[in-house]
C-alpha cells in the first residue's frame, strides 16, 4: 500500500509544530511586553492640547523659571497649572493678534479656564507630593526630563511604580545640589558632590523609603 | 447546575475588578452656590498684610532668588527694564535706576508686585506677602549697586577694588 504522506510531508509537519510553539511564545511576549512599550505608556507621545505650547520656547528660548507658572511646586503637593491670567502677563501685550493664541484670550474673556489635557498621570492611590522631592534635592528634569527642548509637551518617563522604586531604593545617584534643582540640562559632573555626600546634606534617612507607606495611605 | 452558578458568580465578581487608578473621594469638595456674605475689613488668608521683615542677608537672598523667577524676564537682571521678553516687544518697563524710583518708599515696589502697574500685571498669586518685600529688598539693593561710589566700600576692602 501507498504512504498516505510523502516523505517531504515530514517537513511540513515539524515547521507546522515549530511555527504553532513559535507563535505561542509571540503571543506571551505581546501579551508581557505590549503593555509595557512606550505607546501603551504615552511615553514621548504628544497630546493634543487646546493651545500648542512649548516648553522649548519658553524655556530655553525666553529663559523663563519653571516657578514663573509653576509656582506652587516647592511649597506643595501640585506644582500648580498657571491661570490664563499668568499667560496673558505677557500675552496681553505680545502675539495679541495670534490666531494660536485665541483660546487664550477667549479664557481670559469670559473667566474660563482653558482645559489642558493631563499628561503625567498617577494613580489615585499613589499620593505623590513635588514640594518634598524639591526640598530633597530632586531636580524636575529628573523625572519629567529636559522639558527646554520640547516643542509640545510629552511624558517623559514610565510613571510606573517601578520607576519610582528605582530611585526610592537609591536616591544618592539622582540627587544634585539645591542651586541646580530647576536647571533642566543638569547633568552629574566631576565637581557634583557625592551621592553620599548629597543624602547627608539633605537629611535623607537610612529609613527604608520603598515603605509602602511613604507613597500609599 | 452548580458549576454554572459558581462560574457565574466569579464572572459577576470579576466584574468588578479594574486597575483601581481611579478612586473618587467620599467627599467630594462642592462649592459654596453663592459666596457667604463676607464680614467687613476681611483679607483673603493669602493677602492679609505683612508687616516689612528686617533687612538680613537671608532676606536679600531670597529677593534675589524670586526675582530672578518673576522679575527678570522683563526687568533684567540689572534692574534696567531690557528683559528677555522686553526685547521680544513687550512695553519696556521704566528703570530702577531712575531718580523717581530711587525716591520711591519700598512700600511702592510691594503695591506694584500686589497690584501690577500700567502694563506689568499682578503678581499677587504668584508672589507671596513675605516674598514681596525680599524682592523689593532686593530691588533696592540693585539700586545701590548701580548707584556705588568707592566712599561706599569698607576702607580695609577698598585696596581690592582699584
Amino acid at each position: 500500500m501507498a504512504a498516505i504522506f510523502r516523505p517531504s510531508a515530514n517537513l511540513a509537519a515539524k515547521l507546522i509544530l515549530l511555527g504553532t510553539a513559535g507563535a505561542f511564545l509571540a503571543l506571551i511576549a505581546w501579551w508581557w511586553g505590549f503593555p509595557r512599550t512606550n505607546y501603551v505608556r504615552n511615553v514621548r507621545w504628544t497630546v493634543d492640547q487646546p493651545v500648542p505650547f512649548s516648553h522649548q520656547h519658553h524655556v530655553a528660548g525666553l529663559g523663563i523659571d519653571c516657578r514663573f507658572c509653576h509656582t506652587s511646586v516647592e511649597v506643595a503637593s501640585n506644582a500648580g497649572l498657571p491661570p490664563t491670567y499668568t499667560c496673558m502677563t505677557c500675552h496681553s501685550q505680545i502675539w495679541t493678534n495670534a490666531a494660536l493664541l485665541a483660546p487664550v484670550r477667549d479664557s481670559l474673556a469670559n473667566d474660563k479656564p482653558i482645559v489642558w489635557h493631563r499628561i503625567n498621570n498617577l494613580p489615585e492611590y499613589v499620593y505623590f507630593n513635588h514640594s518634598i522631592h524639591i526640598a530633597k534635592g530632586v531636580g524636575c528634569s529628573s523625572c519629567h526630563g529636559a522639558v527646554d527642548r520640547l516643542p509640545l509637551m510629552s511624558k517623559q518617563a514610565s510613571f510606573t511604580m517601578g520607576f519610582c522604586t528605582s530611585c526610592h531604593s537609591n536616591p544618592g545617584p539622582n540627587l544634585r545640589p539645591q542651586s541646580e534643582i530647576f536647571n533642566t540640562e543638569w547633568h552629574r559632573t566631576a565637581d557634583t558632590p557625592s551621592p553620599a555626600a548629597l543624602m547627608k546634606l539633605y537629611h535623607i534617612p537610612d529609613r527604608n523609603l520603598t515603605d509602602c507607606s511613604i507613597c500609599h495611605r | 447546575m452548580r458549576r454554572l452558578a459558581l462560574c457565574l458568580l466569579t464572572f459577576a465578581v470579576l466584574s468588578g475588578c479594574d486597575d483601581m487608578t481611579t478612586q473618587p473621594k467620599q467627599k467630594v469638595y462642592t462649592p459654596l452656590v453663592a459666596p457667604a456674605k463676607t464680614p467687613s475689613d476681611t483679607v483673603q488668608f493669602e493677602q492679609k498684610p505683612v508687616a516689612p521683615p528686617p533687612v538680613t542677608l537671608a532676606l536679600l537672598e531670597r529677593g534675589q532668588e524670586r526675582f530672578r523667577i518673576y522679575c527678570t524676564p522683563c526687568h533684567s537682571e540689572l534692574g534696567d527694564g531690557h528683559g528677555m521678553i522686553v526685547q521680544r516687544g513687550f512695553p519696556p518697563p521704566p528703570s530702577y535706576h531712575i531718580d523717581r524710583l530711587r525716591a520711591a518708599p519700598v512700600e511702592h515696589f510691594y503695591d506694584v508686585i500686589t497690584h501690577g502697574y500700567g502694563a506689568m500685571y499682578s503678581y499677587a498669586n504668584r508672589v507671596q506677602p513675605a516674598d514681596r518685600w525680599a524682592i523689593a529688598a532686593y530691588i533696592r539693593a540693585l539700586q545701590l549697586s548701580q548707584h556705588a561710589s568707592i566712599a561706599d566700600v569698607p576702607a580695609d576692602q577698598r585696596g581690592k577694588m582699584q
